[in-house]
């Protein structure tokens, strides 16, 4: 069978991995290879790295650690952050990036999908999709949480899937960094209307919040960063636990 | 020396890394004769079948590598290019394997995407494998079962998970992203 994937998220900064608390406040939590490194060892299925600095100048320097990391670690690992363009995205996979993510920039120019897609295959492309909770509405928001695009989640959702995405990425901001849980209504809706691998995130703080998102919302992979980062949690507790509950876990 | 046939398919640098980390020597090329008298050949390849096929006969390699005599091991696209044909885009295969690769087609989440089991893993290939040990897959297309299956995957179907026929062996996850026991099946295949 199929598992469920548990997925350590890296958001990094001139090069370090931080984590801010609903996209505020910004704590070190140390060397992204050096995490990466354990995060493979502990058993982690796969990782993400989200550069949140990623400018013109900063680029280089995350395409350099992207080629260390990819030299340490034998699980797949998706990249993303600013990335605007196919020449972008060819950067970051010859450097050993296994898949890329792609979130405003797919708002701002939805034909990048398909071009992604087109060009390396609907599996390298995920396309992430941050919501909120606006006027009984969850909608998409782009810019790290700060501008409503106007369009419903749902309707976003289907539409990069026929654009060829690979995966999406559905962060829901009313939980990121609150440890409350996942949410489970939109992940579910999300999971239920496309055909493609959902991975959830936002809201993580306990064991069990990862068995709710995979029972009751149908997610396909559950993400997370700061309970991983800082050991409240760590992976193989997880995931024996997940076993325990009866959840196809590797 | 591990020649790694580079022909603009997929991120082959991820297979040279993992060999990298298990200390052995590889190569990137499309010269048939680097790949003719390499110890073994590793044939990744990940994207579209015809594309990738047509890649192949530009540099005369579909000619090459279905002769190739020492050991080879195809990871992925490559499994798929060495079956017979594929639905994907009618392309034609090389022909090592009989069999057909189809898309998946049902009511599950497509591509396959993800760590998943691989049953009934007996060959030397498998040498210290876990049976049921789970490896990391990402394909929308498989090839089905054949007398040269070797192991299977279910995902909506049973399909082949690895080939062998005489010197060549196939693979449609990815060793080089399966953590240990992928690299425990790279060492296998360097022992071969």
């Amino acid at each position: 069978m199929l598992k469920k994937r548990i997925i350590p998220c890296l958001d990094i900064q001139d090069g370090r991995t931080v984590k801010g608390v609903n996209f505020l406040g910004i704590k070190d939590a140390g060397d992204p290879v050096e995490l990466a490194r354990n995060y493979s060892a502990q058993g982690a299925d796969e990782l993400v790295f989200l550069d949140i600095t990623a400018t013109v100048e900063k680029r280089k320097t995350l395409v350099d650690l992207v080629v260390r990391i990819a030299r340490e670690i034998n699980i797949p690992f998706t990249v993303g952050g600013g990335i605007a363009s196919v020449e972008q995205a060819y950067e970051l996979l010859q450097a050993g990036a296994d898949k890329i993510t792609v979130n405003s920039a797919a708002v701002r120019q939805p034909s990048l999908i398909g071009a992604l897609s087109e060009r390396f295959g609907s599996q390298c492309v995920v396309v992430a999709v941050d919501t909120n909770w606006v006027d009984g509405e969850w909608m998409v928001f782009v810019k790290g949480g700060r501008k409503n695009t106007g369009l419903r989640t749902l309707d976003w959702c289907r539409e990069i899937e026929s654009l060829g995405a690979g995966e999406i990425l559905l962060t829901t901001m009313t939980q990121d960094g609150t440890k409350a849980g996942f949410e489970i209504d939109i992940t579910k809706a999300v999971s239920d209307a496309v055909g493609i691998p959902v991975i959830a995130s936002g809201g993580a703080g306990k064991k069990e919040h990862f068995t709710e998102v995979f029972q009751k919302a149908n997610a396909d992979a559950a993400l997370a960063a700061s309970i991983f980062h800082f050991n409240e949690i760590p992976i193989p507790e997880l995931k024996s636990f997940l076993k325990n509950q009866n959840i196809p876990i590797r | 020396m591990i020649a790694i046939v580079d022909y603009g398919a997929g991120n082959i640098r991820s297979v040279q890394n993992a060999l990298n980390r298990l200390g052995a020597e590889s190569m990137l090329t499309a010269d048939a004769k680097q790949l003719n008298v390499a110890d073994k050949v590793i044939f990744p390849g990940v994207g579209a079948a015809p594309y990738a096929m047509q890649q192949l006969r530009e540099r005369g390699l579909d000619q090459v590598i279905p002769n190739l005599q020492q050991p080879v091991l195809g990871i992925c696209l490559g499994l798929q290019l060495l079956c017979n044909e594929s639905e994907e885009g009618n392309a034609a295969g090389l022909g090592v394997f009989d069999t057909v690769v189809k898309q998946f087609d049902g009511d599950f989440k497509i591509p396959h995407m993800g760590w998943n089991e691989v049953n009934g893993n007996t060959y030397p290939l498998f040498r210290n494998v876990d049976s049921q040990a789970d490896f990391y897959y990402v394909h929308s297309y498989f090839a089905g079962t054949c007398e040269d299956t070797i192991a299977t995957t279910t995902y909506g179907t049973r399909f082949s998970a690895a080939l062998q026929k005489d010197n060549f062996m196939a693979v449609q996850f990815h060793p080089e992203k399966s953590g240990q026991v992928g690299e425990r099946l790279l060492l296998n295949f360097l022992e071969s």
